[in-house]
């Protein structure tokens, strides 16, 4: 019986427990980020989308080779000394030109890796997060900066610089070779006599 | 109310049908849309979140938005329901807590019928709603909604018990079965409502204040079983039953069911009303009075009567979001082993009170 009221009794002042704690909530300001309108603060270190800054990237592949799922493809060409593509922010000579420069975002999964190796700490992990999109291809992100003639320009610069090297180097080669045949001979007209002996 | 609408339009057809249409439009239709939005404010509030917020200022006209939707909306119906009851249970559900307003005094001008049998009335109508439930639920031929039908019908009729039980101590107190009479006994200030012991004098008076505040949260546990809300919405259990008897539900019927709930949870708010808060009285006298301004007086009623029930309302709300649901055997427990022994040993000791 004692048991009964002490139920009885324990029932209502739970219950005004609870609504006493559900009233103080009603006037707690509320949680919710209005989210499309109000955007969350990231947190310092947050990784979301890939960014490459051309300027300072010289083509090492380096960050293509760290990828674990490989999303970024890179394809380089030598340059010609009289048309370098420049140094980069740290004054690092770039000797690459940088044809494409392609990170597929749909593949990245975030880990962040390639950014530890670049050595000129030009790819990195921005705060943006909402890049959604209706076609898979757009996900494909080029970064690179050179338009498809100066590409071609680029090559057949580089194909002619190649091909006069190459030329010169022939052209030393024969020189070379020219050389030594002139100084056996001269050697041999030098010393007729010992021969004749 | 009746006498003055036959004078507007000289015909007591039209009269009478303006007089029973005035609560549905005046009254019901205006605080569902309020209701939903503020069942969904207070949740969103009480849970530290913010709740419908894009459909203008603060997401006020949700509700509207929700039953154009909902006025849009495909009404499906399976093929193997039973046709005629399917149709037919949720406007039977509506009649049952619609009906019920009838004999609700809003306001000196305007009481709806005053009738001497009021009380009965309103709790034989308002048990109309069992059968529209079980017809809604058995005609489904789902087992969820069955399942809930009979939760529901055995909850409501546990339930009516204690009601019943607590309408006849305030029935044995005040001496009449009539809502407006009831009303018209806890006139001037708010000592003289029942929950503070009604017109009684001397010492009947403190010993009946104990024995009402009883009575007051038994009807309260009561009737918030009888309309289905959390924590006894054991029929509805969206975590069990889908969403209990109105699972096949789609459209408009639905939107009855659920304005049969908020009709009902405000009927029963009004009936708590009237018996223990003195219905329509001001606990502090009238503006209107002390102004001479015989016209503003019933207006006040009206608003101190729409007071009152809704923060009733407001209450039902705010357990909801505060109480876990109960156990089916719990549900039994408090009926049948708590409210039940309580309201008797009331009867009784009211009964004993009012003998001396």
């Amino acid at each position: 019986m004692k048991q009964y009221f002490i139920n009885t009794w324990e029932g209502l002042w739970t219950v005004l427990v609870g609504m006493k704690i559900t009233f103080k909530h009603l006037f707690d300001p509320a949680v919710t980020i209005q989210y499309p309108d109000v955007k969350p603060t990231m947190p310092e270190r947050a990784r979301n989308r890939l960014f490459v800054n051309m300027d300072d990237c010289i083509g090492c592949d380096q960050c293509a080779r760290a990828c674990p799922v490989n999303c970024i493809s890179i394809e380089t060409l030598k340059s010609t000394p009289d048309d370098t593509p420049g140094e980069t922010s740290q004054g690092k000579k770039k000797a690459l030109w940088v044809t494409k420069f392609d990170i597929d975002i749909a593949k990245c999964c975030f880990c962040s890796l390639c950014v530890y190796p670049c050595p000129t700490e030009c790819i990195e992990m921005t705060k943006v997060y909402e890049f959604s999109e209706f076609e898979r291809n757009d996900l494909i992100y080029k970064f690179a900066v050179l338009t498809p003639e100066e590409i071609t320009d680029k090559t057949q610069k580089y194909d002619e610089f190649q091909a006069a090297k190459e030329a010169e180097k022939l052209a030393a080669a024969k020189a070379k070779a020219e050389k030594a045949k002139q100084d056996a001979a001269k050697k041999a007209d030098d010393n007729p006599d010992k021969k004749a002996e | 109310m009746y006498n003055f609408l036959i004078d507007i339009f000289g015909s007591p057809v039209i009269a009478f049908f303006v007089a029973a249409a005035l609560p549905l439009f005046l009254f019901i239709l205006p605080y569902a849309l309020i209701a939903v939005l503020a069942e969904r404010k207070v949740s969103a509030h009480m849970q530290d979140r913010l709740g419908p917020m894009r459909t203008g200022y603060h997401g006020i006209f949700q509700t509207v938005a929700d039953i154009l939707k909902l006025i849009q909306k495909e009404d499906i119906t399976a093929n193997s329901i039973d046709r005629t009851l399917f149709n037919f249970a949720p406007y039977l559900v509506f009649i049952g807590s619609f009906a019920a307003f009838a004999v609700l005094p809003f306001s000196s001008f305007f009481v709806g019928s005053s009738i001497d049998i009021g009380l009965f009335y309103f709790l034989a109508i308002s048990s109309l709603v069992v059968a529209g439930i079980l017809m809604g639920g058995w005609s489904s031929n789902n087992k969820y909604s069955l399942l809930g039908a009979m939760r529901s019908v055995s909850q409501i009729i546990s339930y009516e018990i204690p009601t019943a039980i607590v309408v006849l101590t305030m029935v044995m107190l005040t001496s009449t079965l009539n809502l407006d009479t009831i009303t018209n006994q806890q006139t001037a200030y708010f000592w003289n409502w029942n929950i503070l012991g009604g017109a009684a004098t001397g010492i009947a008076k403190f010993l009946l204040i104990p024995l009402m505040f009883a009575a007051f949260i038994i009807i309260f546990i009561s009737t918030l079983a009888e309309v289905n809300r959390t924590p006894f919405d054991i029929p509805e259990a969206e975590s069990e039953l889908v969403s209990g008897f109105f699972t096949e539900y789609t459209g408009m019927k639905f939107a009855m069911f659920f304005l049969a709930e908020y009709a009902n949870m405000l009927a029963v708010s009004f009936l708590i009303t009237v018996l223990f808060f003195g219905g329509y009285h001001s606990p502090f006298g009238y503006l209107g009075n002390s102004l001479g301004i015989e016209w503003l007086v019933p207006i006040e009623q009206g608003v101190w009567f729409a007071t009152k029930g809704l923060t009733f309302v407001l209450v039902q709300m705010w357990l909801r979001w505060t109480l876990p649901r109960l156990r089916v055997d719990q549900l039994m427990t408090v009926c049948w082993k708590y409210l039940i022994p309580y309201s008797v040993a009331i009867l009784l000791l009211v009964g004993f009170i009012t003998l001396i």
